[in-house]
């Protein structure tokens, strides 16, 4: 049978589903390593969802006030102090990113390897600036707010515990995806996947929009429940 | 691109061929030197997990003839029994050890999908005993604070191993869990993408599928226990209070304040539950496939067993707390616990039933393979129904903590699997050896193996009845502990000791075949599934010389009429044997209307 008969034969919802499933060889049409990664996200998603169940639980257990994010979170620009607009700076840069990535993986299947090069580029700039500001963040929580894992001068101890530790882990997230990101680029400038095919641009793709997805919970939860 | 199935791609994956003695036997990319090293690896460290049984055991038999064992080692021995048995032994052995090696020869395939990070995985899991080793040598020794490793206790001055023993035991278990993920990410892609042509998810081996489930278990449970391990790293080297509640020891107050304890048990058995079906449900597969080989058989249901495997895989992620009815939970949280776990029984009795009915009216042919396989089915029996009793709240309370828990797990996850353990070892031996084992050294195994675990541990059920507590260094005089449950402890040490030495038979069976041992002839068993079709035995790099098979029917074609012997490999054609439907098989249609 020939692919195109093959491709007009598979079904589509449930029924292609269960087709797929009880089939010889694949059970997605999809190259291996982004059914690793989809498995894989899932995992992490697992980690994640842990650490933010085990925040709203300490947030509970904690016997002392919780400390109000929209003060400490907040920067002043010579006026007054504007709540949540550093944190707000850090989103748009990280879902721009995740927009520049999107656009990478459409070059990249138009073996555009110029442009592909450029935008993933783009995307690990956008990362590394994501990580820059959180570490102006954390330093300035240490340094000038006095805020630490074991304690801080505004109530609860689990604020900084929980705040540094969820934070850290998204930002070793960030930071592996942007080293990634730029091997990833190297190859594709070089032309390592013209054989191989451009999947591994939308590989790294799913694990930077996964990054980002992650942040938008870690966001709601962290700033502004 | 135009979709083209893996099988079908004229480039089929690029092999890492071996240049090198280093490259073949140490950092070698091959499933199956992988799975080996993982599998010794394992095994190592189930001695050592042994011989402390073994040395609490003495303290517990004999309270008053062993000076060297003080009260701290006493719970360093039997929190790291514990962990050593259930993460670095059983599961890295099932999943490691049978994963690697019979995914890719069930599947039909060359290799993992991602060899380089199989490697990687043995590696790490290297990394993280070491590690785990290492707390036996730094000052105040291996943590003591119980398997379960719960706080506030783990961190309190009266527990030995407080300060460097706990932590070296997180990071262990942080090292162990990138380990799995790295070596399940491959497993189970594999078993997804990696099938041979004609090998549909219905005709896999029900080994691959029991140790499939186990590997999305893994995926999905061991990150609560990463979580768990970060936070309690925390409480520990920087003073956070996650886990920690205000405590006052010894008339001081700690510094901690305002964690919940209670949060940790939770993230610890959302692991830990998945955790006891990651190690059971490897062991239904292999036992599946040993049973009906060895009746000539096919497995009966065969259908019902795959979906059962799935059924408990899905239900183990919701009946964690039932480990927890004595921590203080809401009633109906209890009741919710209580339903679910029960629920569980329906599938497993199902299996259970399904093994009976392969072995009825099969022509059973009892090798050593079979004697564990059978005996698998009788501990499994006696530790699934105990687990009823401690399923129902009300009945939990009073046995919760006591001996009955004891003897009830390690009925149901430590006899039952390492029975099942025997049975694959011995079974596959021709396989991943090419030398055939001893039969008569492996039945005296069996014999000692199987009658002294029921001499161990159905006493211990009687002594949770009468209410002993289990974690007790010595008994002491109690009014509600009569005398003789001292002497019944004595017996259970003896008993102890006979089985632990009755392991040095395999080890002389394994080490002297493999020296002196008599080839083995090609597919010893007359086994039907794909991996004693490879043209080598043992199978050499890349599995299948030239070409990769083709399946044309299930792992089970045993004993089908019309067939010119008793079984069917899965890659004869169906031009060149009957075939039947596998849905409504029945080898002996006719015989059993006339019976009727």
């Amino acid at each position: 049978m020939s692919e195109a008969a093959v491709a007009d034969k598979a079904a589509h919802g449930m029924k292609g589903m269960v087709d797929d499933w009880s089939a010889d060889k694949q059970a997605y049409h999809v190259p291996w390593g982004k059914a690793m990664m989809w498995l894989f996200l899932v995992s992490d998603t697992f980690i994640f969802t842990c650490f933010l169940v085990g925040y709203l639980n300490v947030r509970m257990t904690t016997t002392d006030p919780w400390p109000l994010q929209s003060e400490i979170f907040a920067l002043s620009f010579g006026g007054d102090p504007i709540p949540l607009i550093l944190i707000a700076i850090m989103t748009f840069v990280l879902i721009t990113s995740s927009g520049t990535m999107a656009m990478a993986v459409n070059y990249g299947y138009r073996k555009d390897k110029n442009t592909t090069f450029w935008l993933i580029c783009a995307t690990a700039l956008f990362g590394a600036m994501f990580v820059g500001m959180q570490v102006f963040e954390w330093s300035k929580l240490i340094f000038d707010e006095g805020v630490r894992p074991w304690g801080n001068p505004f109530g609860a101890a689990q604020f900084g515990s929980i705040f540094f530790m969820v934070t850290g882990f998204h930002g070793l997230h960030v930071s592996i995806g942007v080293i990634y990101l730029l091997w990833v680029a190297l190859r594709v400038k070089r032309g390592y996947y013209d054989d191989k095919g451009y999947e591994i641009v939308e590989i790294a793709g799913l694990y930077w929009h996964f990054v980002d997805l992650v942040w938008v919970f870690i966001f709601a939860f962290f700033y502004l429940l | 691109m135009a979709y083209v199935p893996l099988a079908d791609q004229d480039k089929e994956m690029e092999m890492h061929h071996p240049h090198s003695w280093v490259e073949k036997y140490v950092f070698s990319q091959d499933h199956k030197v992988i799975a080996i090293q993982y599998g010794s690896i394992a095994v190592f460290t189930g001695i050592v997990g042994l011989a402390l049984s073994i040395l609490f055991r003495l303290q517990l038999g004999f309270p008053e003839s062993v000076d060297f064992i003080d009260p701290n080692f006493y719970y360093q021995a039997v929190t790291m029994h514990g962990m050593i048995m259930v993460v670095y032994f059983l599961t890295a052995l099932f999943l490691g050890g049978f994963g690697n090696y019979m995914i890719p020869l069930m599947c039909g395939a060359r290799d993992m999908v991602f060899p380089f990070l199989n490697m990687l995985s043995v590696w790490t899991f290297l990394i993280s005993i070491i590690i785990l080793m290492a707390s036996f040598f730094v000052g105040g020794g291996p943590t003591g604070a119980g398997w379960t490793l719960y706080p506030p206790q783990t961190a309190m001055e009266g527990t030995p191993g407080h300060d460097m023993g706990i932590i070296l035991m997180l990071i262990s278990l942080a090292v162990f869990i990138v380990a799995t993920t790295m070596g399940g990410l491959n497993y189970a892609v594999t078993v997804l993408q990696y099938r041979c042509r004609g090998l549909t998810m219905m005709r896999l081996p029900l080994t691959v599928w029991g140790i499939f489930v186990a590997t999305i278990l893994a995926l999905f449970a061991f990150p609560a226990l990463l979580v768990a391990a970060i936070m309690m790293l925390f409480d520990t080297l920087l003073g956070t209070s996650f886990f920690m509640p205000a405590v006052i020891e010894a008339g001081t107050p700690l510094d901690h304040n305002g964690g919940s304890p209670i949060l940790y048990q939770h993230l610890f058995w959302f692991f830990g539950h998945p955790e006891v079906y990651i190690v059971a449900l490897p062991a239904f597969g292999l036992v599946s496939d040993v049973l009906s080989t060895h009746a000539r058989k096919n497995i009966f249901g065969y259908r019902m067993m795959v979906w059962a495997i799935v059924a408990i895989g899905g239900l183990s992620f919701i009946v964690w707390a039932h480990h927890m009815y004595v921590s203080g939970m809401h009633p109906y949280f209890g009741f919710f616990f209580a339903t679910t776990t029960l629920i569980i029984a329906v599938p497993t009795a199902m299996k259970v039933y399904n093994w009976v009915l392969t072995l009825w009216e099969g022509d059973i042919r009892l090798n050593a393979p079979m004697y564990f396989a059978i005996g698998f089915v009788f501990t499994f029996i006696h530790g699934g129904l105990t687990g009823l009793f401690l399923g129902n709240v009300v009945i939990d309370l009073p046995l919760s903590d006591t001996y009955f828990v004891i003897a009830h797990f390690h009925m149901v996850m430590g006899v039952s699997p390492i029975l099942v353990l025997f049975a694959a070892i011995y079974h596959w031996f021709p396989l991943m050896s090419g030398k055939m084992y001893n039969e008569t050294l492996a039945k005296w195994h069996f014999w000692l193996t199987f009658l002294g675990a029921y001499a161990i541990y159905l006493p211990m059920h009687y002594l949770g009845f009468l209410g002993v507590p289990r974690r007790y260094y010595v008994l002491g005089e109690t009014d509600f502990i009569p005398a003789s449950a001292q002497d019944l402890n004595a017996s259970i040490t003896i008993a102890a000791i006979f089985v632990a030495a009755a392991q040095i038979l395999f080890f002389i069976n394994i080490i002297w075949t493999l020296k002196n041992g008599k080839k083995a002839e090609k597919n010893p068993w007359g086994s039907a599934s794909l991996e004693w079709q490879a043209p080598d035995l043992p199978p050499k790099h890349g599995n299948w010389g030239e070409d990769l098979p083709t399946v044309y029917r299930w792992a089970y074609d045993y004993s089908v009429p019309g067939a010119h012997q008793d079984f069917i490999p899965q890659n004869t054609p169906e031009s060149e044997e009957p075939t039947v439907d596998e849905e409504h098989f029945d080898p002996d249609t006719d015989e059993s209307k006339a019976d009727v």
